[in-house]
């Protein structure tokens, strides 16, 4: 998912002693492979997952590792298994979260099975690192989201970031990571960017898989940005691992007008950021989403009358694995055109 | 104190739209029945389908297109109506659409509504009621009659149900959600089994007590009933079918892999909107044909 995957090969690389296969880049070929196993109406997630698992496993990786948790997600495990193996392929796939629970004395184990000098407090050494690492990546993305539309020198901050990722890899300890940050911070900072007073300011929101993983989404943040828009997306991982809870229970509190129970996955919480956005006179708000993804479909005209109350624009973006990109463009184009014209 | 005591002739009408939870809330019929509050819901119909299509989104389920437009049906007819928001711990989730309904119903449609949360069973009772304006009383003596009448029958049907698989006709087992296979509506598809001569085992009155057979990750309070049936009753029966709404996200991946563990004839029908019945007529069958030369 984007470029996540450098902290999760960083964290696998200390503390197993196994070859770490980085999934290849999703293509137009991934989609294909694993549309064409996947049952007809699974949401979208599970068709670039599935493909993406074959990628690998022809590629000679063994074991594979997969996430659950919320809605549908937390199922998919189960099924990619069976998929694969009466696909013929032998390989031994590592559930992190089942029961919508992440059991830590399960996960010990799995890894025990695979590296047997596996060290527990070594182990959690390098977690904290590595969440320290998401949590200063997803910052200095807040800080990228906010800019890239102004920068003078075409790729200037995609450069320096790539060149902080491989940077932070090398890290060995919380102090020097940190160290490291603050400096690529200031890096960031010093980029030169031609940025106006009242620029048009659009917030995403959506479902966690297309949000985070750009092909999926057909690069549409880099799209925006090339229309010079500031950005705002809240969907990261710190807030998956470290702040759900937490936005969920303010979500019920703040939004208490328009929804009464929690909705199951990020539903709830995108309520509440429509309500922010609105409150903080955003010029327009897209929501994505995978088609056939249930908690935000159920929620979608919840999130229209939001809008519609506060005349702030949203446009719902289904992204199925077979969506045509010219579309997108085309109706992107046209939103940009309209909240610059109510602008003015 | 008492301003809020709401003052209830005999003439008080419930609304409980007969789609998704209707069927897992049978106890509150009798409940209410005990209580002479009269519960006002209607068979689908086509004209409801209509309704629920024209306010749903187009990328919902049919069983919950289905559900707004019972919703829009009833409004105008009854003088509440009654959405809990069902959900149980993290092991029997609900899916995703159960979750939203009753905000949804609120933010939409200008109604008196009922409502609690899953927590104890006779604090949920006890807590409509009162909105109702009975006595906890009223209330207790109510629920105990409701509890006794609900298990009592839920007891001779599934006994009816598994007594069917010591029958010496063609046997098959129907796969689905009580509100699809149980819905008036759809449940013309089914109807459509009772030409030939075949008895029809409904998979929504087992316990979950075999799931873990075949998937050891399932958390869908349901689906662990509908796979439960499929292990109990593999051996006995002649072939298995599956019956979903499209795009039902469960049946998505549970169906599937249920298909895929199991080594009997099996028939997948998908329904959308249900404009003709002569593709599924043909379908049907040519299943049941399958299951005789076997």
């Amino acid at each position: 998912m984007g470029d996540y995957y450098v902290p999760a090969k960083y964290l696998l690389n200390k503390i197993v002693a196994a070859d770490i296969l980085v999934a290849p880049l999703i293509t137009a070929k991934t989609i294909e492979l694993g549309s064409k196993y996947s049952p007809d109406f699974v949401c979208t997630p599970f068709k670039y997952t599935l493909g993406t698992m074959i990628e690998a496993l022809d590629e000679g990786a063994n074991i594979l590792i997969q996430f659950g948790g919320g809605c549908r997600y937390g199922y998919y495990s189960e099924l990619q298994e069976q998929i694969l193996k009466d696909l013929g392929y032998k390989f031994e796939l590592l559930n992190l979260v089942t029961n919508g629970k992440a059991n830590i004395k399960r996960i010990y184990k799995m890894i025990k099975r695979i590296d047997k000098k596996f060290n527990i407090f070594k182990g959690l050494y390098y977690l904290f690192i590595t969440i320290k690492m998401v949590k200063y990546m997803d910052k200095i993305d807040d800080y990228i989201r906010k800019n890239i539309g102004f920068e003078i020198n075409k790729g200037s901050f995609s450069n320096l970031k790539q060149e902080m990722l491989e940077k932070f890899t090398l890290v060995n300890n919380p102090f020097s990571l940190y160290i490291l940050y603050k400096k690529y911070f200031n890096k960031f900072k010093k980029i030169k960017i031609n940025k106006p007073k009242d620029c048009l300011k659009v917030g995403i929101i959506g479902e966690l898989y297309t949000l985070m993983e750009p092909f999926s989404n057909y690069y549409l943040e880099k799209e925006l940005a090339a229309y010079n828009i500031e950005l705002k997306r809240f969907t990261n991982v710190t807030y998956l691992l470290l702040k759900f809870k937490k936005i969920n229970k303010k979500a019920l509190k703040k939004s208490k007008k328009y929804m009464k129970y929690q909705f199951s996955a990020d539903a709830s919480s995108n309520v509440y950021w429509t309500k922010y956005l609105c409150d903080k006179k955003y010029d327009g708000i897209i929501h994505i989403k995978s088609s056939f993804c249930t908690p935000e479909i159920g929620v979608m005209p919840i999130l229209d009358k939001i809008a519609n109350e506060n005349n702030v624009p949203l446009i719902h973006f289904s992204f199925d694995a077979n969506t045509s990109e010219v579309g997108i463009k085309t109706r992107l184009e046209a939103f940009y055109d309209m909240i610059e014209m109510r602008r003015k | 104190m008492f301003s809020n005591i709401i003052c209830l002739g005999d003439d008080m009408k419930v609304g409980l739209p007969k789609g998704l939870y209707y069927y897992y809330c049978q106890k509150w019929v009798y409940f209410f029945n005990e209580l002479n509050v009269e519960v006002i819901s209607y068979d689908t119909t086509k004209e409801i389908i209509e309704l629920g299509n024209e306010i749903a989104n187009s990328e919902m389920c049919l069983s919950m297109k289905i559900f707004l437009g019972h919703i829009k049906y009833l409004i105008d007819k009854c003088d509440y109506i009654l959405i809990p928001n069902l959900h149980y711990d993290k092991k029997n989730q609900m899916c995703a659409n159960f979750n939203c309904l009753y905000d949804l119903v609120n933010n939409f449609f200008n109604v008196k509504l009922l409502t609690f949360d899953n927590a104890k069973e006779i604090k949920n009772y006890l807590k409509i009621g009162k909105e109702l304006g009975f006595n906890t009383k009223q209330i207790k003596k109510a629920y105990s009659i409701a509890n006794i009448k609900y298990n009592k029958n839920l007891k001779k049907l599934k006994i009816e149900n598994i007594n069917k698989l010591n029958s010496i006709n063609k046997k098959i087992l129907l796969v689905g959600h009580s509100y699809n296979i149980r819905d008036k509506y759809l449940g013309e598809v089914i109807d459509l089994f009772k030409k030939f001569n075949v008895d029809i085992i409904y998979s929504d009155l087992f316990d979950d007590d075999y799931y873990f057979y075949l998937s050891k990750d399932l958390y869908w309070k349901y689906s662990k009933v509908n796979v439960s049936s499929v292990i109990y009753c593999k051996e006995q029966v002649d072939g298995i079918v599956f019956f979903t709404t499209f795009p039902c996200g469960l049946d998505s991946l549970v169906n599937e892999l249920v298909m895929r563990k199991i080594d009997k004839p099996y028939l997948n029908l998908v329904i959308d909107d249900l404009d003709s019945l002569a593709g599924m007529e043909t379908r049907i069958e040519s299943f049941v044909d399958i299951l005789e030369q076997n």
